[in-house]
């Protein structure tokens, strides 16, 4: 499955980190690529309902993303499915991609696994947590480590 | 820049899949220009199985061919590929810094709800 993954460790316990994810005040307190605050954000925290999040981005830009929990279990695991009302990537309009969220008790806190995926169809792409420059070595090596 | 379709994307995304292609393109970065026989034979399967994987790569147009007598010449052609993954990496530069305020977030609340506990204690 086409996708990346980001993991992030978080001194808070999980009930605190899930609340941030499936609540309109967690949600707004760090949605979006900058820092710029979020317009709008709501969300249904329950299988089949909806979340809508409207944030700005520094470049002037104006987006508005909104799908559905497909799963939720509190605190462990988040799954939605994402799309642009407006704004985004010319590329990605009226493309249905999906988030999931994992969160796993650590030591101290909590291992939060973040994965987009299904960003291009019918495509295997390599999870890319490095940081892509664009170079060729660089892509075709993260593509081997996953055919490897 | 040139501005990509996803159908285009999606061509570059399905042409990478196959390790026997990547490794066709990790060998013409490598060389600026290779016959269609150079570059079959490292590989362990046969010269029309080379030329499907190149056709794949070249309705990607990852590469391209030019005839030279009677052989054909195949050059990378990069572009696609930076497109990829920077349209990739966009999403990245998306989700990063947010998860990075969202840890910050949550560790606020999370020293706020020690201070509160702490106070219920102290009580």
């Amino acid at each position: 499955m086409n996708a990346f993954t980001l993991v992030r460790r978080i001194a808070a316990r999980p009930s605190i980190v899930f609340e941030a994810l499936t609540t309109a005040d967690g949600i707004a307190a760090w949605w979006g690529p900058d820092a710029l605050p979020v317009v709008k954000a709501e969300i249904d925290p329950r299988v089949g309902g909806d979340y809508r999040v409207h944030f700005r981005t520094l470049d002037g830009g104006d987006h508005e993303a909104f799908g559905e929990i497909l799963e939720i279990d509190p605190p462990t695991r988040l799954v939605m499915s994402w799309r642009y009302a407006f704004g985004g990537e010319p590329l990605e309009q009226g493309r249905v991609s999906r988030i999931e969220v994992d969160l796993r008790p650590i030591a101290g806190g909590v291992e939060l696994t973040f994965n987009h995926s299904g960003l291009v169809n019918d495509a295997s792409v390599a999870s890319h947590t490095n940081g892509w420059t664009g170079s060729l070595d660089k892509l075709v090596g993260k593509f081997g480590e996953v055919a490897g | 820049m040139v501005n990509y379709q996803t159908a285009d994307l999606d061509r570059v995304f399905s042409a990478l899949v196959d390790p026997t292609r990547r490794a066709i393109l990790a060998r013409l970065e490598a060389e600026e220009s290779l016959s269609v026989g150079e570059l079959a034979q490292p590989f362990a399967i046969k010269l029309p199985a080379v030329m499907k994987h190149l056709d794949v790569l070249g309705q990607a147009g990852l590469i391209t061919r030019s005839k030279h007598g009677r052989t054909v010449d195949v050059r990378l052609a990069p572009a696609p590929l930076r497109e990829a993954a920077d349209w990739l990496a966009r999403y990245e530069r998306f989700w990063s810094p947010a998860l990075d305020r969202l840890a910050a977030f949550a560790e606020a609340e999370e020293a706020q709800a020690r201070a509160a506990e702490a106070g219920e204690d102290g009580a």
